[in-house]
């Protein structure tokens, strides 16, 4: 038989073995694990006008496509000095509204045309949803759109980051006619094909639709008074 | 006497009939899922493509593979009362260190896979094995059990999907095989099958196939 103290020393020698060794592994591993994110960044910003980057030329093409990135708080004011590529999204929309912050990636068009990339976060139905947006430069009008999620279910709410439903924003709209922000809703039961502010949700992941639609409203949000000075600017 | 036994084990080759057996057995006979019923769970929720299932099917290999070894190594000091603790704490590192290995290395995959990873921790197959075999048996049986039975749970795994990808989405390993003039007749994707229900009912045919070859496996009234 064991005795208590066998089986105390036993237990704490084991844990501290595995800890160590767990530390040494993440420890070991990080850098390459947060590489892949900064590369995943990048594709994502990329992907939203339509650059098809692999892990391996996702640094080359993003310096080439990606011109400039900057910092705006929510009144539209530019912020100098605050990075905008580490900023993170997560932490900023924990703030009140007036003290966020959000980064702006411009992206300059093989066509010569401008666009302008925003990140996006929000709640799914396992965990966080997030994605890309990129504006034309009329500042309304979609060009391109990523999403990617933490969990959502597969084949149901994980849907949202396929082509077939990244696709379906393009030429959507963020404003109204008279210029109102109305962002733009995933619609359950489909949109309707004239709809500039609607999209399809996804068949058995009406949450994360929804999620998707509250994001979009959300974080767009930030941009708005942005938007406005930048098009009365024009 | 005792010494003659020593080294007759010693002498019983890596490959015996026994060992073998051990590997074998768990691909059909002894499958871990479609005779013992264990890990269902998992097996419902990542095979809606091949990819996951494939890479899931690996690391709960890898896991019972290793677990069954470390817990086989340090069995005689294992303190009974205790037992459970330390067979749960040796299957959580290894899950950490392979869900870290997947972010690392293959990180797309690891995505899909999100809570799966670390619910192999909870897979029953694998304590279940630790509890009947590597408690009491010597490492090398341990091993080979250990990988015979994640390879018995990712065999399944990868029929599933491969059944689930090709009718559900129509593609196989992401890439499209049904081809374009099937859609243009009519044939549509079976969306049903994308769901979860439909992987059981993928589970109960793999079942029936087996045990009508397999009369063994059929109670006796």
């Amino acid at each position: 038989m064991y005795s208590n103290r066998y089986i105390f020393i036993y237990s704490t020698v084991m844990v501290v073995v595995v800890a160590i060794i767990l530390t040494i592994v993440a420890v070991a591993l990080k850098p390459i694990q947060d590489n892949n994110i900064r590369i995943e960044k990048m594709q994502n910003i990329l992907a939203t006008i339509h650059v098809d980057a692999s892990v391996k030329d996702a640094d080359m093409l993003y310096m080439k496509y990606i011109s400039s990135s900057f910092t705006i708080n929510s009144k539209g004011d530019s912020l100098p000095g605050v990075e905008a590529f580490p900023l993170d999204l997560a932490l900023e929309l924990k703030k009140p509204f007036d003290q966020q912050r959000f980064p702006i990636f411009v992206a300059s068009l093989d066509d010569g045309r401008k666009a302008y990339v925003v990140p996006m976060r929000g709640k799914g139905l396992w965990g966080p949803v997030w994605g890309y947006l990129a504006l034309m430069d009329d500042y309304n009008t979609v060009e391109g759109a990523v999403f990617d999620h933490k969990g959502e279910t597969p084949g149901l709410g994980a849907e949202i980051n396929t082509q077939m439903f990244e696709g379906q924003f393009k030429g959507k709209q963020i404003f109204d006619e008279q210029g109102t922000y109305t962002s733009i809703k995933v619609v359950k039961g489909g949109a309707r094909d004239d709809d500039l502010h609607g999209v399809d949700a996804i068949s058995g992941g009406t949450i994360t639709s929804n999620a998707v639609s509250d994001m979009l409203y959300d974080c767009l949000k930030g941009y708005v008074e942005f938007f406005n000075h930048q098009k009365e600017k024009k | 006497m005792s010494q003659t036994q020593a080294i007759n084990a010693e002498r019983e080759p890596l490959f015996s009939a026994k060992n073998l057996k051990l590997l074998k057995g768990p691909l059909n006979t002894i499958n871990p899922i479609t005779v013992q019923v264990l890990g269902i769970c998992s097996a419902l929720a990542v095979t809606a493509q091949i990819k996951p299932a494939i890479v899931m099917a690996l690391s709960v290999t890898i896991v019972t593979a290793f677990s069954n070894l470390i817990i086989s190594l340090i069995r005689n000091t294992i303190p009974p009362r205790i037992r459970i603790i330390v067979q749960l704490v040796i299957i959580a590192a290894l899950v950490i260190i392979v869900d870290q290995i997947l972010k690392a290395y293959v990180y797309d995959v690891s995505k899909k896979l999100s809570v799966f990873v670390g619910l192999i921790i909870t897979n029953c197959i694998i304590m279940g094995r630790l509890e009947a075999f590597a408690m009491s048996n010597k490492p090398w049986p341990s091993l080979l059990d250990g990988i015979g039975n994640g390879l018995g749970y990712g065999i399944i795994l990868v029929i599933v999907g491969f059944f689930r990808e090709i009718l559900g989405s129509g593609k196989l390993y992401g890439m499209t095989v049904i081809p374009k003039f099937m859609y243009d007749i009519g044939y549509v994707d079976n969306g049903l099958v994308i769901l979860p229900p439909m992987a059981l009912i993928a589970i109960g045919v793999i079942i029936w196939v087996q045990r009508s070859r397999e009369k063994e496996l059929i109670e006796k009234q």
